[in-house]
């Protein structure tokens, strides 16, 4: 979620009150709960979107509607198995889904876990550039923020933070493109590389996916260049959308630990107040961070779509974009569904890295 | 305002309304920031309120006495901020923008507050299984992207294309499905805390039906935090509403005007170096947005009496004059440690 303020929490009320009596009850039983509940997440997620998506009728019909005659349309329904009970084929779905079968898309006959395999590196690249761009702004920023509290960088700073977060990333990205790519030329305009840096990319064996992984592994640094080159914009307009986050949530953690007793000890031995920030008060806060950053995936999934539709920068969410376009919907519900469960799983994965850092978080 | 009584005498309404009063005790940054968000969120407003005053031309309009508007034309003294590839003339879309976005937020803010407030206080007054499904689900919802979601949504509701209330509707839907499990979070964690407190013991032996204490004694309680909630939330929809017309989900030109899908279009021009089309759509976005966020950070802040600034005792500062941001807090926190 984007909002900026740390809305209460709610009452864990499912997270398996009864082993709160125990006091701790160890890490193991907190990680097999936590596993147990991506289940109902996803399986929510599946049925809202799989009903959702037949509310409006047949897949085919959608995607082929008036292309085809009256009767092809109806066979290829029938091949199809869409003109059976609704319930029938949501429970066929269920089953597929645990076979790992997504579906195969209507418009060019791909299965949607192909679709995945091979746009999915693009987004995870551009997920992972920007996530180094928003740490690399966010983390010292904050710390600036924190330790002039109230002053005027922290105003500045602050303000920044909510001019991040009130610049959707398709105008920042326009706003980047239009000023370092067609005023200055330093950086092309669009795309993930150049033709030829792609074609020696997808030559490679046993490729990553990820262009840069790949160009170091092969030692290619003239590729690597032009890989990076194009790389700059979309991750500087998607990082500075979390960067804003990342700020807010360093400057009140660090703010909130400055507070405390073990600094006021520090201080009254003499500690500078620049060695009480970046030493003593820097790592507790970083914690809350890590959690965030698992809700962030969430936001940087919806913000990849948006940049890669304007960067041309032919990933997941530039691919579904195409989809939704052709009105292809089992490939849409596919991605959607994939999209679900990485996103479980990430906060997942997030949440027992928190709980081993930080022992308070097990319930 | 310095009578030294123990208890205030009761302000009048006007005073005690959400932003008013809490201008009234902010103090240096903390007014400066509302001040300004006050200012820009009134601007969005009242130009929607009176676009087809202000804008030269109707948002769809092509032409005119003259003739045919030129296409992407440079700012001109005619077209003030040039012309889109269409032959729109983008002020006038711009100013026309802010009528679908204010509509867009009233619709999705209505139904999801209703939603969500409803669902939040019953789920946590009674508790019990329907709490625990309402919990799961909203917290599945909670944790999906939010353009995703919204985009499933629209594609049901109006399968991508649509007229000006259809799309103004897919649109507002989409944001409230997204937001109501944010409510519904907030007032039910506040409602849970609140079942606890003697005023609703006292109340159930004086033997109240439950609707009576959630609708009189919970819901004004658990709601103070909805003022703050409708800013923001007022902000990401107009952000969401701008990524569905981003990605071609929002309406069509000539049903209404929307900066979002401006921005789509404008996309294809910056190549050639045009900027006006794009540019002057996005401003009125981060304007709008950035207004809204101020207005609501600074009544969360100033919700908070551990963050809040304070006024100085014996000096109360003038009123009304937006203490420069950055200047007057200093000295009152030097103090602190």
């Amino acid at each position: 979620m984007t909002t900026l303020i740390e809305v209460p929490e709610a009452e864990p009320g499912i997270v398996a009150p009864k082993s709160k009596s125990k006091g701790g009850g160890g890490l193991g039983r907190y990680i097999v709960i936590r596993f147990f509940l991506i289940i109902p997440t996803v399986f929510i997620l599946v049925t809202l979107v799989f009903f959702l998506m037949r509310v409006i009728g047949d897949p085919i019909t959608a995607s082929q509607g008036g292309r085809l005659p009256p009767d092809v349309l109806a066979q290829r329904i029938r091949d199809a198995g869409y003109d059976r009970p609704v319930l029938v084929q949501y429970f066929e779905y269920l089953g597929q889904l645990i076979t790992g079968n997504f579906g195969t898309t209507i418009t060019d006959r791909r299965p949607v876990v192909e679709v995945l395999t091979t746009f999915g590196a693009a987004t995870l690249e551009l997920s992972i550039n920007a996530l180094i761009v928003a740490l690399a702004v966010g983390i010292p920023f904050g710390l600036i923020a924190a330790q002039h509290r109230d002053k005027t960088p922290d105003a500045l700073l602050r303000f920044f933070a909510i001019l991040c977060y009130a610049t959707p990333v398709f105008f920042s990205g326009l706003l980047l493109k239009l000023t370092f790519s067609v005023w200055l030329g330093w950086f092309p305009v669009a795309g993930r590389a150049s033709t030829r840096t792609e074609l020696t990319m997808s030559g490679l064996s046993a490729p990553s996916g990820i262009y840069w992984l790949d160009a170091i592994r092969s030692g290619n640094f003239t590729a690597l260049g032009d890989i990076a080159s194009h790389a700059v914009l979309p991750a500087i307009a998607l990082g500075l959308l979390t960067a804003g986050v990342f700020l807010r949530l360093v400057r009140t953690n660090v703010i909130g630990t400055l507070g405390k007793d073990y600094i006021e000890a520090g201080r009254s031995r003499g500690v500078s107040e620049y060695r009480l920030v970046t030493k003593h008060a820097y790592k507790p806060a970083l914690i809350p961070i890590i959690t965030v950053m698992g809700l962030q995936i969430a936001l940087m999934l919806g913000g990849a779509i948006l940049t890669e539709t304007t960067f041309e920068w032919k990933g997941l969410g530039y691919q579904l974009v195409q989809y939704l376009n052709a009105r292809d919907f089992v490939a849409v519900q596919g991605i959607v569904v994939l999209l679900a469960i990485i996103v479980a799983v990430t906060n997942f994965i997030v949440d027992i890295i928190a709980a081993l850092i930080d022992p308070r978080v097990r319930y | 305002m310095s009578t030294p009584a123990l208890t205030a005498p009761k302000q009048p309404l006007f005073s005690r309304l959400p932003v008013i009063s809490h201008l009234k005790k902010s103090v240096g940054l903390q007014r400066g920031m509302l001040v300004v968000g006050v200012v820009l969120s009134a601007l969005f407003i009242l130009t929607s309120i009176f676009a087809p005053l202000l804008a030269p031309y109707g948002y769809s309009q092509l032409s005119d006495a003259s003739g045919s508007f030129p296409t992407q034309q440079a700012p001109s003294s005619q077209h003030l901020l040039g012309t889109t590839v269409g032959g729109y003339d983008v002020l006038s879309r711009v100013i026309w923008g802010s009528q679908t976005a204010v509509t867009v937020i009233i619709v999705s803010v209505a139904m999801s507050l209703f939603l969500g407030v409803a669902l939040g206080l019953l789920s946590g007054y009674f508790g019990g299984w329907l709490d625990r499904i309402l919990v799961v689900i909203a917290d599945a919802i909670y944790a999906f992207p939010t353009l995703l979601l919204a985009i499933v949504i629209s594609i049901v509701i109006s399968r991508g294309q649509s007229s000006f209330w259809g799309g103004i509707f897919s649109c507002a839907f989409s944001i409230t499905v997204v937001f109501v499990p944010q409510y519904f979070r907030v007032i039910r964690a506040e409602t849970i805390r609140l079942k606890a407190e003697p005023f609703v013991e006292s109340a159930k032996v004086l033997g109240a039906s439950s609707m009576r204490i959630i609708g009189r004694h919970i819901f004004k309680n658990a709601t103070r935090t909805l003022p703050l909630m409708f800013t923001l939330n007022a902000s990401e929809a107009i952000l969401t509403l701008a990524g569905l017309g981003f990605l071609g989900f929002g309406i069509e030109p000539t049903s209404a005007a929307e900066w979002g899908f401006d921005l789509n279009k404008a996309l294809a021009d910056t190549s050639s170096g045009i900027w006006w089309t794009g540019v002057f759509p996005g401003i009125a976005i981060v304007l709008t947005v950035l207004g809204l966020t101020l207005v609501g950070e600074s009544i969360n802040d100033l919700n908070d009496p551990r963050i809040r600034g304070r006024k100085r005792a014996g000096r109360t500062p003038v009123p009304g004059t937006p203490a420069a941001p950055t200047t007057p807090s200093t000295p009152a926190e030097a103090g602190k440690p």
